[in-house]
């Protein structure tokens, strides 16, 4: 994806992460920014299925040619699925970051936290 | 202050006043009085640089190299013929410095050189995965137990006593740091005690750690080994002497799952003890735990073949903090010695080369060991390297032999106290037959001499 891009709908994290909140599933990628810093995405390594993750902490690993990183979770909860697909095509994080590209799928242990995420707007107006 | 050092005092007051600080003296305060030195280091005064080379000179003269004298040691180094081809190569401007090049549109040549350098050592070893080199090969057989730790998890190394002694002091070494525990194999005569393996085997073994040869020169029954580690889930790493592998079974053909080892032999002279380099190899599961950095073919924008860094995913260029890994500076320029020589070698080459040692050695095997006063240390195939028994004191032997210019090998004993009688000898193809007949009467004129005043002492 050659434009910047931050759809309306879902909800980011100021480490540049977003969050798709269906009932209490959430699917956490991360956003055109990030992928764009990190470069060309080689490897994603996910975190297993049934591991609990924390809002604000690190739960999996992109690599990229320039490095590897962490990626934050924008909320806390067990993770119940993880795109299986990156495997193969890494390069997704950077085609396709709201889409092909997500990360994992999370059942969500605090919806409070919702409130302290941003919206679009917020967002992109932290980025300038 | 030397007339070299272009600092003057009144530059010392300003930059002392500068930082508010009165003396040099005073720099050092944070450190404790009862580990600084109170005095002057006691060194003799400056001399003329002229006096300094002569004197250079002088201690330069006192070392021995193996042009000098008939040469059978070797214990993991070996004096091989280095053509000419890989000096013109190695000496070029282009490939002088050894740091890894990141940039594929200025480093073409060098990244091509380790692109064709880990083909060469996945060819040897029968492994699908090298990486660009290590710095030597003892500290491979150390980052291969990271490697099994990243892999399984497990707190224990199994190594076996036929490894390398450094390798296993490297070990040793850095397992403190991987929070592992090591154990040692005993050896039944002179090869891994496969019983002794069996016992130590168990759910929190990591990898069993051999060597082929082994260190007294002996070819071990890798697959079975490999057989018995893996009934426990435990990978095998294997410590090779790559010139052995024309003549000897690729690792990888015998379930090996990493192959490491020196590089010396590749190219590489003695240069007392080093530079040179390490390889590493491994199969594909573990491509994303090799330490170092991989070189990989790719198409540029244009459709053209070239060649980039493809992965150093440990590394701390990347990984930053949390790199577990850090081979900045390869040793790329002498693995580029390396891939030169086993191209000028050739994949027939090393095959002649390899027979061309069985039958010195075995030569060598047969007629020390029919001497008064020398027996084999084992009985077990060789290549390379064998061990003998001496009836007289190993070291009054080797400076007998010395002393007529023959440097006879490698005094077990000092590093194996259950061999203090033992003797490792090494050949290479720059040891003609003729120089095996000196060796013998050589040898045997030490082995003799040393007998009889040991006979004479019971004696008297």
């Amino acid at each position: 994806m050659a434009e910047a891009s931050y759809p309306e709908g879902l909800l980011y994290h100021p480490e540049h992460d977003w969050a798709l909140v269906d009932g209490d599933i959430a699917t956490f990628g991360i956003t055109w920014f990030a992928q764009e810093a990190l470069g060309e995405v080689v490897f994603f390594d996910p975190p297993e299925v049934g591991s609990s993750v924390t809002a604000s902490e690190f739960y999996a690993e992109v690599e990229s040619v320039k490095a590897v990183s962490d990626v934050i979770a924008p909320l806390s909860g067990e993770i119940v699925e993880v795109n299986v697909g990156l495997a193969d095509t890494p390069e997704a994080i950077n085609e396709e970051p709201y889409g092909g590209g997500w990360m994992v799928k999370v059942k969500l242990s605090d919806r409070s936290e919702l409130e302290a995420l941003l919206d679009r707007d917020a967002y992109v107006s932290g980025l300038s | 202050m030397s007339g070299y050092t272009a600092v003057t005092p009144e530059d010392l007051e300003l930059m002392l006043a500068a930082i508010g600080v009165e003396s040099i003296e005073q720099l050092f305060d944070g450190i404790p009085a009862g580990v600084r030195l109170d005095r002057p280091i006691d060194l003799p005064p400056g001399d003329p640089e002229q006096a300094v080379y002569a004197e250079l000179h002088r201690l330069a003269a006192r070392n021995t190299s193996t042009e000098d004298e008939l040469c059978f040691l070797g214990a993991g180094m070996y004096d091989h013929y280095v053509p000419a081809i890989v000096d013109m190569l190695m000496s070029r401007s282009e490939y002088l410095t050894p740091y890894t090049p990141y940039q594929p549109e200025v480093s073409q040549g060098g990244l091509q050189v380790m692109f064709e350098y880990q083909t060469a050592i996945s060819e040897l070893t029968g492994l699908p995965v090298s990486n660009a080199s290590l710095y030597e090969g003892p500290s491979a057989v150390g980052a291969a137990a990271y490697l099994a730790k990243l892999a399984n998890g497990r707190r224990r190394l199994v190594v076996s006593r036929g490894v390398h002694p450094h390798s296993r002091e490297t070990l040793d070494t850095l397992a403190v740091g991987y929070g592992m525990a090591v154990d040692e194999i005993a050896l039944d005569g002179a090869a891994t005690d496969l019983d002794a393996l069996r016992a130590a085997l168990g759910d929190d073994v990591g990898a069993v750690i051999i060597q082929q040869p082994n260190f007294l020169g002996a070819i071990e029954d890798v697959e079975t080994l490999c057989a018995a580690a893996h009934e426990h889930g435990a990978l095998v790493i294997c410590s090779v002497d790559p010139l052995t592998l024309g003549v000897l079974e690729a690792p990888g053909a015998q379930g090996v799952d990493v192959c490491v080892g020196e590089g010396q032999t590749l190219g590489n002279r003695l240069d007392f003890g080093g530079p040179s380099f390490g390889f590493f190899a491994a199969t594909e599961k573990h491509l994303r735990s090799m330490p170092g950095r991989i070189a990989g073919e790719t198409t540029d924008a244009d459709g053209r073949r070239g060649f980039v860094l493809t992965l150093q995913t440990r590394e701390q260029h990347i990984r930053r903090e949390k790199a577990t890994s850090n081979i900045c500076t390869s040793q790329a320029l002498n693995a580029l010695g390396g891939v030169v020589y086993l191209s000028w070698l050739g994949r027939r080459g090393i095959v002649e080369l390899g027979e061309l040692m069985l039958q010195r050695t075995h030569y060598a095997r047969e007629t020390l060991s029919a001497l008064d006063g020398v027996s084999r240390l084992h009985d077990l195939p060789v290549v390379r390297e064998f061990a003998l028994r001496l009836d007289a004191p190993v070291d009054r032997v080797l400076e007998r032999c010395a002393a007529a210019g023959v440097n006879a090998g490698y005094a077990l004993g000092r590093s194996y106290d259950e061999y203090s009688d033992g003797l490792l000898v090494a050949i290479t193809e720059q040891r003609s037959r003729a120089d095996i007949d000196r060796f013998v009467e050589v040898l045997g004129n030490a082995v003799a001499a040393e007998c009889a005043l040991q006979d004479a002492g019971v004696t008297a």
